[in-house]
């Protein structure tokens, strides 16, 4: 396919949602993985050297446009919205489930040492924390994990992409 | 310090543990040898302005001031024979690990509000669209109950329904609808969660047909399936 990169790029771009490598395959049907993530990569890398208003990003298991940074300010005014805004209780309680998922709410409150419940819904509510399933204990305790959503609005390829709590220690000075 | 530094600080505290890490910041003491005396006196101090401003004090700050005094007492005793045989642990040592495990994930929070987030300080294509993309090539995911109940939230909402002064003159039986469903079902193959329960026009129907598909889900007799979050919710038999 010789105009690979342009077709890809036209996915990507009609796509709101982070569109995989496996989806482009689906549609392209004759072209490799190898070939798709190469072209991905070119493409990731023309935006980068243009370095203009939008990048092509790997998030969330897929590919994105997004725009970028500094430029909030303008993208705010023009959808009449707030910035995403999590509280520190969120935060704190987001970052328990991330590192420690599939957590119990239970064990959220002890790390934390106060009532988690309606924070735990707001996050719920948001889709940045998904309920797992129950574990298999009495009381079949409800287990919480973060969402795909979780990657995306944190830029995270996957999981395995988050900072590892030492890092965020030494950062911390 | 002053009633009103107090005041000041009160909100920005995140809970019992967070008190306590600041009141050891700001004494400037060793987390591992906490002076326990000084810092469970300034501990009850805050609590007591807490008190008396009226403030909604949470359980869980009684609960750690409680287990101060308990460990403060703790120091002040010899050890007991016991203890001195199988060498005296230190009454602080379960406090300071569960201080420092909630300072790690306090700086894992301010950690993640340092990343790039989506919404905040990048943004990409709005979400709006979905419906219309959403049968492009993705695909669908399995659902689980709680993304069932935010849907039902919304179309609950959506359609306005009120439910003033409705005289229920239908009878309606939750295995009715069950087997409404399952025959639905089995004769297109597919239904939407809206198609469902888009029809109604009593509120006590939507909310029988609502619990029986979550009766048929957790009999996994059917499974509901979405593309996207908050995209079109299908039904489908499971199996």
């Amino acid at each position: 396919m010789d105009n690979l990169k342009a077709v890809i790029e036209a996915l990507v771009f009609v796509s709101d949602a982070p569109v995989t490598v496996a989806v482009i395959e689906r549609i392209l049907e004759d072209v490799s993985k190898k070939e798709i993530s190469s072209a991905l990569d070119d493409l990731m890398r023309e935006y980068e050297v243009r370095s203009g208003g939008i990048f092509l990003k790997e998030v969330a298991g897929g590919y994105q446009f997004r725009t970028g940074e500094a430029l909030t300010t303008w993208v705010l005014r023009l959808k009449g919205q707030k910035p995403m805004d999590l509280s520190p209780a969120a935060m704190e309680t987001l970052a328990v489930v991330a590192y420690r998922q599939p957590v119990m709410k239970s064990e959220i409150e002890r790390v934390r040492g106060v009532d988690v419940s309606g924070i735990l819904r707001g996050l719920l509510e948001k889709n940045l924390v998904r309920i797992m399933g129950r574990k298999n204990v009495p009381g079949r305790p409800i287990i919480y994990g973060t969402t795909r959503k979780f990657l995306e609005t944190f830029g995270l390829k996957a999981l395995s992409d988050l900072p590892t709590l030492r890092e965020f220690k030494e950062l911390e000075g | 310090m002053t009633d009103r530094a107090y005041e000041i600080k009160l909100d920005i505290f995140e809970g019992p543990l967070d008190l306590l890490l600041y009141l050891i910041r700001k004494n400037e003491v060793d987390i591992y040898d906490i002076p326990i005396a000084l810092i469970t006196k300034q501990y009850m101090e805050y609590i007591n302005v807490m008190k008396s401003l009226n403030l909604d004090l949470a359980g869980e700050y009684l609960v750690l001031a409680a287990t101060l005094t308990h460990i403060k007492s703790r120091m002040l005793l010899p050890p007991s024979e016991d203890e001195e045989e199988e060498e005296a642990v230190d009454p602080r040592e379960e406090l300071v690990r569960q201080l420092l495990e909630y300072k790690t994930f306090k700086e894992a929070a301010l950690g993640l509000g340092r990343m790039t987030i989506l919404g905040r300080d990048v943004f990409s294509r709005d979400h709006a669209f979905e419906e219309e993309i959403e049968g492009n090539g993705r695909p669908l995911m399995e659902i689980g109950i709680f993304e069932l109940v935010e849907a039902f939230r919304r179309i609950s909402i959506d359609t306005g329904r009120h439910d003033i002064m409705e005289i229920d003159i239908e009878k309606i039986s939750l295995s009715d609808r069950i087997n409404d469903i399952v025959d639905e079902l089995e004769k297109r193959g597919e239904l939407t969660f809206a198609d469902l329960l888009g029809e109604m026009d009593s509120r006590r129907r939507l909310i029988y047909t609502f619990l029986a598909v979550l009766e048929l889900m957790k009999l996994r007799i059917i499974k509901a399936y979405q593309a996207v979050p908050y995209g079109t919710i299908r039904i489908r038999l499971a199996g």
